[in-house]
């Protein structure tokens, strides 16, 4: 497909007609490598407890449910209560990261729970995050060993840690986390609120393909 | 794909007469245009967002050589390959190699525009390759062997009767008598098929939203996740795009983003918004294990620099068909290709021929809605003003409205003459339709009134009612 490369670019070139491509590459290096922000909306003008509120007001708005703790123990018996009132066993897949973490399992033994990435056959996952985005309530999960992916979108019930530490106002914020944190992940979902679909006559139904319910567990150690 | 968007009139009177299009087309008002408006309202810096969105867009189509370029070198160190396509048929041969590589018999799809235009499902189809949609509104009219009719929302012209008689044909493993009636019902049994599907996928393909030159990412913005089951469950992740959504930077797709979901459905931000970079990396637990985008060009290249480039900016929300008069009489399909309403009147004809797409551009009130509500600033009518310009030029449009045109402008170049004839002419006519205010048929014009009636002008010309009220205002003054 060398000649397709090189038709491509001789008619872009040919089209934009650019006198100074030194100029040019400048230009495009500049904005590459300073990454310059755009206009970010006032709202997210907001930081701490204030960007904490609006994490949880947006994200209850897309039809996620929102839960604080005040530390990591609390959180087995948190998830079990939450699979309790969605009727679905006490039975969970858990991201390694979150199985080999602050959290002993081991001490609500009335949920069973596995590691790894899911096949398919997990009604229901728990997962980290790695900020929380409080402009639209939007999760950042990234992918890595920690983390596989599938836990996010084949159950029908997820959960998701989050510290109230990794809640920032605006996009921008992850981004600048997310670079600093190493290398680009294979996948960085962005999640805010249940699958959904309009599909069907333009009705909002929920758990098209992905999770039915999504519950984020706010940690706050004070 | 194949347009057929030279019979648009044909297939636009057929649609205009079909009710239970117009009753699902009914739902565009309720379920899109209010919620943009609403999403609108609540974002203050909405249209400062729109100039930086087009000013983004702009610079990035000066410079989409070089930031083309960027995109390639950081796919390929992340581990990813790009295939570059001048062609559909380019494109899709590019897709075909790869699945064959995988000894891959079927292949799962997000929803994308692209592969659209590619024609991509017949294609892979009748090579052996079995394509399987699994967005849902994709996933039925791909039941149903039609095309989409709207971009965002492709089953929009079924109702849910016609879903659930689809899905009963589709679906045999099922009870015949299982209730079906209800959106949760076609939901629920739509999962439970795809799934099975998901959990077997070799190759998934998805569209693009943006592509990222700085890190070499792809973004898809999608509600449902089936987008991402694809991608993530398949072992080889294709992408399919073209080469205008190339953006610089995350800051510059994060600008575009705030404004996509918004204009799109009225969400501040859709469910899913997923940047996926090179295949998964040698400790990760899942993911696909190779990765390939598909770039293809089909003409655009060419349309930079013309009156049509602005068309390029185009980040596909939706929101001038949803809120255009004439998508609302007709529908998608008869536009007859990929991309329907305002913006495939603009930007049809620069890709698929204006011999082939002429009848598109007229296809409007210019009302300027489209405008008006497209975040990226588009001057929809502009340009569809100036394939007018060029169906005109190249003598498409019939004798009669050609010769009348003529004779029109003939005459508006000779100002007093213009008017002599005109005073008179409107004073006769204003006369004749005063009883009915309206003419049930009109000399010349019988194509028009065959459909409508000719409102009767009421006596005066402009320049004349203008010139009475100039008078008027002037004796008031003194
Ligand atoms: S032309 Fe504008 S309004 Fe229409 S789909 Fe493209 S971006 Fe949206």
């Amino acid at each position: 497909m060398g000649a397709a490369r090189q038709g491509i670019f001789e008619s872009l070139r040919r089209s934009i007609g650019r006198d100074a491509a030194a100029d040019a590459v400048a230009a495009v290096d500049e904005r590459l490598n300073r990454h310059p922000r755009g206009l970010v909306p006032a709202l997210t003008r907001v930081g701490g407890a204030a960007a904490v509120d609006l994490f949880i007001e947006k994200a209850r708005k897309v039809a996620a449910t929102v839960e604080r703790l005040d530390a990591f123990d609390a959180i087995p018996a948190a998830a079990a209560r939450r699979l309790a009132e969605w009727n679905l066993p006490a039975k969970l897949r858990l991201a390694p990261g979150m199985a080999n973490g602050r959290v002993d399992w081991a001490s609500s033994p009335m949920l069973e729970t596995a590691t790894g990435p899911s096949r398919g056959e997990d009604l229901a996952t728990l997962t980290g995050a790695s900020a929380g985005v409080a402009e639209t309530g939007t999760l950042i999960i990234t992918s890595g060993p920690d983390h596989p992916t599938t836990l996010n979108f084949l159950p029908l019930g997820h959960l998701v840690v989050l510290s109230v530490r990794d809640i920032v106002p605006a996009y921008e914020d992850a981004w600048d986390l997310l670079r600093a944190a190493g290398p680009m992940p294979r996948t960085v979902n962005m999640i805010t609120g249940p699958s959904r679909t309009g599909d069907i006559e333009q009705t909002i139904q929920l758990g098209a393909h992905g999770p039915l319910r999504l519950h984020i567990l706010l940690i706050d150690e004070g | 794909m194949k347009a057929t968007s030279h019979a648009f009139v044909d297939n636009a009177h057929a649609a205009l007469g079909d009710g239970q299009l117009r009753r699902a087309l009914g739902n565009i008002e309720t379920g899109f245009q209010r919620k943009r408006a609403a999403a609108k309202l609540g974002l203050p810096e909405f249209e400062a967002l729109r100039d930086q969105a087009k000013a983004i867009k702009d610079h990035t189509l000066a410079h989409l050589d070089l930031y083309l370029e960027r995109f390639e070198t950081q796919v390929h160190a992340a581990g990813g390959q790009v295939h570059w396509a001048r062609t559909t048929d380019e494109a899709r041969q590019s897709v075909l190699d790869i699945c064959r590589q995988a000894g891959a018999r079927s292949v799962l799809k997000g929803k994308s525009m692209v592969s659209e235009e590619m024609g991509l499902n017949d294609f892979l189809q009748d090579n052996g390759v079995r394509p399987i949609e699994t967005d849902l509104g994709e996933y039925i009219i791909q039941l149903r062997r039609e095309p989409p009719s709207h971009i965002i929302a492709p089953a929009l012209h079924l109702n849910k009767e016609q879903i659930a008689d689809s899905f009963r044909d589709a679906h045999p493993q099922f009870p015949a008598e299982r209730p079906l009636s209800e959106p949760r019902q076609l939901v629920d049994e739509a999962r439970s098929v795809l799934r099975d599907a998901f959990l077997k996928a070799e190759v998934g393909i998805t569209g693009a939203n943006f592509l990222v030159a700085e890190t070499g990412s792809t973004i898809i913005v999608t509600n449902e996740g089936n987008g991402d089951l694809t991608q993530t469950l398949s072992r080889v992740h294709i992408v399919v795009a073209s080469i205008e959504k190339v953006v610089p930077t995350l800051e510059d797709a994060t600008t575009l983003l705030r404004l996509l979901s918004r204009s799109a459905t009225g969400q501040e931000f859709s469910a899913y918004t997923t940047l996926s970079t090179g295949p998964r990396r040698p400790d990760d637990p899942d993911g696909p294990e190779a990765f390939h985008v598909v770039i293809l060009d089909n003409g655009r290249s060419a349309l930079l620099g013309t009156p049509a480039q602005d068309t390029l900016r185009c980040i596909r929300c939706g929101a001038c068909m949803n809120h255009c008069p004439i998508f609302a009489a007709v529908g998608g399909h008869p536009y007859g290709w990929a991309v329907p309403g305002p913006i495939g009147a603009a930007l049809n004809p620069g890709l698929i021929g204006i011999e082939e797409a002429h009848h598109l551009p007229h296809a409007s009130t210019f009302c300027g809605r489209c405008e008006s509500v497209c975040p990226m600033k588009i001057p929809l009518p502009k340009i569809m003003r100036h394939w007018r310009e060029k169906a005109f030029e190249k003598d498409m449009m019939g004798t009669v409205p050609r010769l009348a045109l003529w004779a029109w402008a003939w005459a508006a170049k000779r100002p007093r003459l213009y008017r002599w004839t005109t005073g008179p002419m409107m004073a006769v006519l204003g006369r004749l339709g005063r009883r009915k205010g309206r003419f049930r048929s009109v000399p010349l014009a019988g194509g028009w009134t065959r459909h409508r009636d000719f409102p009767a002008p009421q006596g005066q010309t402009f320049q004349q009612a203008w010139a009475a009220h100039q008078r008027g205002a002037r004796r008031k003054g003194q």
